[in-house]
């Protein structure tokens, strides 16, 4: 299971959902480790960093009415490269520098480094997040009560 | 987004602050010409004036009718404030540097008077051109206000918006990075 390779989409836009929600969850160490693999230009930001609140929406199965789940605080950015490219973040929470460096990272992965930087930064963050989120997911399983067994022992 | 390569306020809190007393001012006091403190580098052919005024007043609950001569700052508009363009019945904000059908724009209610448009001029200068004189809420007297650039019909437009009081537009005039304000209750004249 930690083998698995990281599920790539097919399609341009999925790709980009796939790299921003992947950028979204790292934290700014790790975005800064690793996009000195990359060649960073000047760049100025459009909008923020900053930081708010978003209303997050909820649904009870596929066609149940909407209804707020709660508030959740994000920080969103939008940078501009010298060379054109613009990149956005939404990342929850409230570090301005994630925010920025998930833009950068957005902004350069539409530029001609896109290949470089998905094998180095993108494929790398999926995978540990892949193995993270299997890791929390064998922790719950391991305590999982099965109510079948309970019942049968009365 | 394509087309947005300008940022908007360098400070957004204070920048939009400063702006919005600017305007304050300039509503209260029909006829003063205010100069915008706040630091914007809009994209052409936007004025910082203008530009300022709708970073402050627009967001995503003000539709706005956009002149088709400020189609290239749509992007960057519609990227800063999430506005929606709509036609200029609808709208609550008209931007531009002609007068958008003025009959079109919506003057509110006997009820609501307050749900009118508001109309963002751009002109060529202020405190120099024509010299129009003002009476009304706000003035001791007259007061006497220069404009360059106004639409040829303005003057004649502007006494009718004024004799429909309690509705009607007001009119926020933008040069460079300079504003002044012109709300229904003022009345104006040539010379």
């Amino acid at each position: 299971m930690l083998d698995e390779q990281v599920a790539r989409p097919e399609t341009d836009n999925d790709e980009r959902q796939w790299w921003m929600s992947v950028l979204a969850r790292a934290t700014a160490d790790q975005l800064k480790e690793l996009l000195s693999a990359a060649t960073v230009p000047p760049y100025a930001c459009l909008r923020g960093p900053e930081t708010g609140l978003l209303m997050v929406r909820g649904k009870i199965c596929g066609d149940g009415a909407d209804f707020n789940v709660g508030e959740a605080t994000i920080t969103r950015c939008t940078i501009r490269t010298a060379e054109g490219d613009v990149g956005h973040a939404y990342v929850l929470g409230r570090d301005h520098e994630q925010a920025k460096l998930a833009a950068v990272a957005d902004a350069l992965l539409q530029s001609e480094q896109h290949d470089v930087l998905v094998e180095a930064l993108i494929v790398p963050l999926a995978t540990a997040q892949q193995q993270r989120r299997a890791a929390v997911a064998r922790k719950a399983a391991a305590t999982k009560v099965n109510f079948s067994t309970m019942a049968a022992l009365r | 987004m394509k087309g947005v390569e300008h940022a908007g306020f360098e400070d957004p809190t204070h920048d939009s602050q400063s702006c919005f007393r600017a305007i304050l001012e300039a509503i209260s006091q029909p006829g003063i010409v205010k100069t915008i403190e706040s630091h914007v580098t809009p994209p052409l052919p936007l004025a910082v004036a203008t530009a300022a005024t709708v970073l402050t007043l627009v967001d995503a609950n003000t539709p706005i009718w956009l002149d088709d001569e400020f189609s290239d700052a749509a992007p960057w508009i519609s990227f800063h404030c999430n506005a929606p363009l709509v036609e200029s019945s609808m709208a609550q904000f008209a931007i531009g540097t002609r007068i958008p059908e003025w009959g079109r724009l919506n003057t509110g209610s006997a009820e609501f008077p307050e749900h009118s448009a508001t109309l963002v001029l751009q002109v060529e200068s202020l405190g120099e051109g024509q010299r129009m004189t003002l009476r009304g809420p706000g003035i001791s007297d007259r007061a006497e206000l220069r404009v360059d650039g106004l639409p040829s019909n303005f003057v004649e437009a502007w006494e009718e918006n004024h004799k429909s009081y309690p509705t009607g537009v007001d009119v926020i005039l933008c040069a460079g990075n300079r504003l002044a304000a012109l709300p229904r209750t003022t009345s104006a004249t040539r010379g």
